[in-house]
């Protein structure tokens, strides 16, 4: 089945935002012609304007544009594309998609469909884990039967326990039991919450971790039965269950726990027959154990740390794996180097409960320099669409080592400003202040205990005398005498122009 | 040109000048604030580069429905600028508690639900309406404690910054 085969010379990514640009300037570097979807909405997005070439797939829903089968396979059999990339979030997980790539020959930058249909099942996954010696947390596969049933498991298990709906996600039907008295009305509340979100009231029962880390780890598979991991992610900071800062090497992993890690989950992949770049996630408790969680079939948003770490890029890998090629080096090879930190930049307002900001970005300054890498996939004067994922951009630090990576990821924050929409940027400036999280010291609540910083207010002189400078150029170039074509001018052009022509005179 | 400008909860007088091409400000109420001269650059949209008592500001303006906020070094200041001899610029917004309050839409979105009726009493930080953006659920909270007057939108309704979605009395 996995004849060597040519290198591609079109790719087309199924994805838009800062994934989208990020797999094209991979095309880029490897001489492939990247081919752009867009959606009605997203036709003057920058993926579509970065691409070689670009189809309309769609109106502005993703259920009728990025999540549509057979209009992206479409685009792709017009394009003669030889593959499709499918980027994170959208179809990057959907085992039908992966087969109807497959089924119209065109090669799905992943892995097989069989091996996605394996981890989707939280079940199918957990029995697999077993099989395959891979620490899960403690608890029952299957629903429990009744609360005397629960009252069984629960103490076999050992309290605190965690109920958890079997068809669940997002924190629906979920309930943390402290002592056994509270068992039997925590597992009634569960499974009618259980039912009502998800139509499916099971509710099955694992040993509840509290405040654990969340550590994951990389792997690459090629298609020839290798597969080695590239170190661990700490993705503690969340909010909501959404991934905030990530970072590796993480804090707490020393050497042996990251070659304990790492070979669990080689051993992970290999169960599922796994191929192409993928991520195992951990549960990590105060005492250094770690209990599979998932695994993620597909690039991760936070890949570029590990990049930044290990000098290997993972997109050009995903691409070479599937162009049939093997890997080229082994597991010693593997030499982490440095540190690397990135932050999320949301359009959400962080002042203000974290509402959602979509809009027109009206100014935009991107830091740069040493150590600074910013996937950004916005630009000024572009309007931020309200139907996708709220990520801007993702703003990496790489330094020798954390203390310089912080440093420097506070010095880029400085320079950042975005104009027009709120972001999240004032968080990361109080994250990468904050004691605790120079110390290292994280978890899954980490930001429950954050303190904010309070508002530097030392520059209010400066700050009102710019504020009156802005309405007195304002007023000046609105009042002053010209002729008609200078006043046309005015109004074309900005009044910041006409008025620094003026100056330039003087 | 002088100005009354409210910055962080005071207003201050300020007054510029611009002689021979150079710029120049007094700021403060007290009789002994002296002319301090300004090195003022304007490199871009919004963007003013200042040079004030040997310290370089990059200063921004950003304009929106809650404001201007100049921001200096990643730090915002809400602003409001007042040419005191303007009517336009005396004007002052009041909203007292008392009297029906609009809830107005805080972004741009559709409507997914709508969560009381018309006549119904709602407390203060009930949620009226949701609003559906960037794939999140947002819940439009009541203002005060009170009676729904109207309701303005219906569910699947696509609403923009600002509009109104309910008004409370």
């Amino acid at each position: 089945m996995s004849s060597k085969r040519g290198n591609f010379k079109k790719i087309l990514i199924a994805n838009r935002g800062e994934i989208a640009l990020r797999v094209i300037r991979a095309c880029r570097e490897m001489g492939i012609q990247p081919v752009a979807v867009y959606s009605e909405v997203d036709r003057t997005a920058l993926h579509v304007r970065r691409a070689d070439e670009a189809y309309l797939i769609g109106p502005a829903a993703a259920s009728e544009s990025y999540l549509n089968i057979d209009r992206i396979l479409d685009a792709a059999k017009r394009s003669g594309a030889d593959a499709i990339h499918p980027g994170y979030g959208f179809l990057s997980e959907n085992e039908k998609f992966a087969q109807a790539c497959a089924d119209a020959g065109v090669k799905f930058i992943g892995p097989s469909p069989q091996s996605m249909r394996q981890m989707g099942s939280k079940t199918a996954a957990r029995q697999a884990m077993e099989r395959a010696r891979v620490p899960i947390v403690p608890g029952t596969a299957n629903a429990v039967q009744s609360p005397e049933e629960a009252t069984v498991i629960a103490a076999k298990v050992g309290y605190p326990v965690m109920l958890k709906a079997a068809a669940g996600g997002g924190g629906k039907g979920m309930r943390l039991v402290h002592a056994p008295g509270d068992l039997r009305s925590a597992l009634e509340a569960a499974q009618s919450e259980a039912l009502r979100a998800f139509g499916d009231s099971a509710v099955y029962i694992e040993k509840a971790i509290i405040n654990p880390r969340h550590i994951e780890m990389q792997i690459l598979a090629d298609e020839h039965g290798h597969t080695l991991y590239l170190g661990e992610r700490e993705c503690s900071i969340q909010r909501r269950h959404q991934k905030v800062l990530e970072e590796a090497p993480s804090p707490l992993v020393d050497e042996d726990m990251r070659r304990r890690m790492g070979e669990t989950a080689v051993r992970v992949a290999q169960a599922s027959g796994y191929t192409n770049a993928g991520t195992i996630e951990f549960l990590v408790d105060g005492d250094k154990n770690f209990y599979f969680l998932e695994m993620n079939t597909r690039l991760q948003v936070e890949h570029p740390v590990t990049e930044l770490v290990t000098g290997l890029d993972l997109v050009h890998w995903q691409i070479r794996i599937a162009q049939g090629e093997t890997l080229s080096f082994e597991q010693k090879d593997v030499q982490l180097r440095g540190h690397a930190i990135e932050c999320r930049i949301y359009a959400e307002d962080s002042e203000n409960n974290f509402m959602p900001s979509p809009g027109l970005i009206q100014n935009l300054q991107e830091p740069a320099g040493p150590g600074v890498r910013v996937d950004s996939g916005v630009y000024e004067g572009w309007r931020v669409p309200i139907e996708y994922d709220p990520l801007l951009a993702k703003l990496i630090g790489f330094g020798s080592d954390r203390a310089q990576a912080i440093a420097r990821l506070r010095r880029a924050i400085q320079e950042y400003f975005v104009g027009g929409i709120k972001t999240n940027l004032t968080l990361f400036r109080d994250i990468l202040a904050d004691p605790r999280f120079i110390a290292g010291d994280l978890n899954t609540s980490y930001l429950n205990g954050l303190q904010k910083t309070p508002p530097d207010i030392s520059n209010v002189e400066p700050a009102a005398i710019a504020a009156a400078l802005f309405v007195a150029l304002e007023q000046r170039s609105s009042s002053s005498s010209g002729t008609q074509q200078e006043i046309q001018e005015a109004k074309n052009t900005t009044n910041w122009k006409s008025t620094a022509r003026q100056e330039a005179l003087q | 040109m002088l100005y009354e400008v409210t910055i962080n909860g005071q207003t201050l007088p300020l007054e510029l000048a611009q002689i021979g091409g150079r710029w120049q400000c007094r700021l403060g109420k007290d009789k002994m604030a002296v002319d301090v001269p300004l090195d003022v650059a304007f490199v871009g949209p919004d963007t003013i580069s200042l040079i004030y008592k040997g310290k370089s500001f990059e200063t921004r303006r950003e304009s929106s429905s809650d404001g201007v906020r100049i921001w200096i070094d990643g730090e915002s200041y809400p602003v409001e600028v007042s040419d005191p001899r303007s009517f336009r610029g005396r004007k002052k917004r009041s909203e007292s508690e008392a009297g029906p309050r609009k809830l107005i839409a805080p972004m741009p979105g559709k409507v997914v639900r709508v969560l009381v009726g018309e006549s119904s009493e709602v407390e203060a930080g009930q949620g009226i309406i949701v609003i559906e953006a960037m794939k999140m659920q947002n819940e439009i909270k009541s203002p005060k404690k009170g009676r729904i007057q109207k309701i303005a939108v219906q569910s699947g309704a696509s609403v923009n910054a600002g509009d109104l979605l309910a008004v409370i009395e």
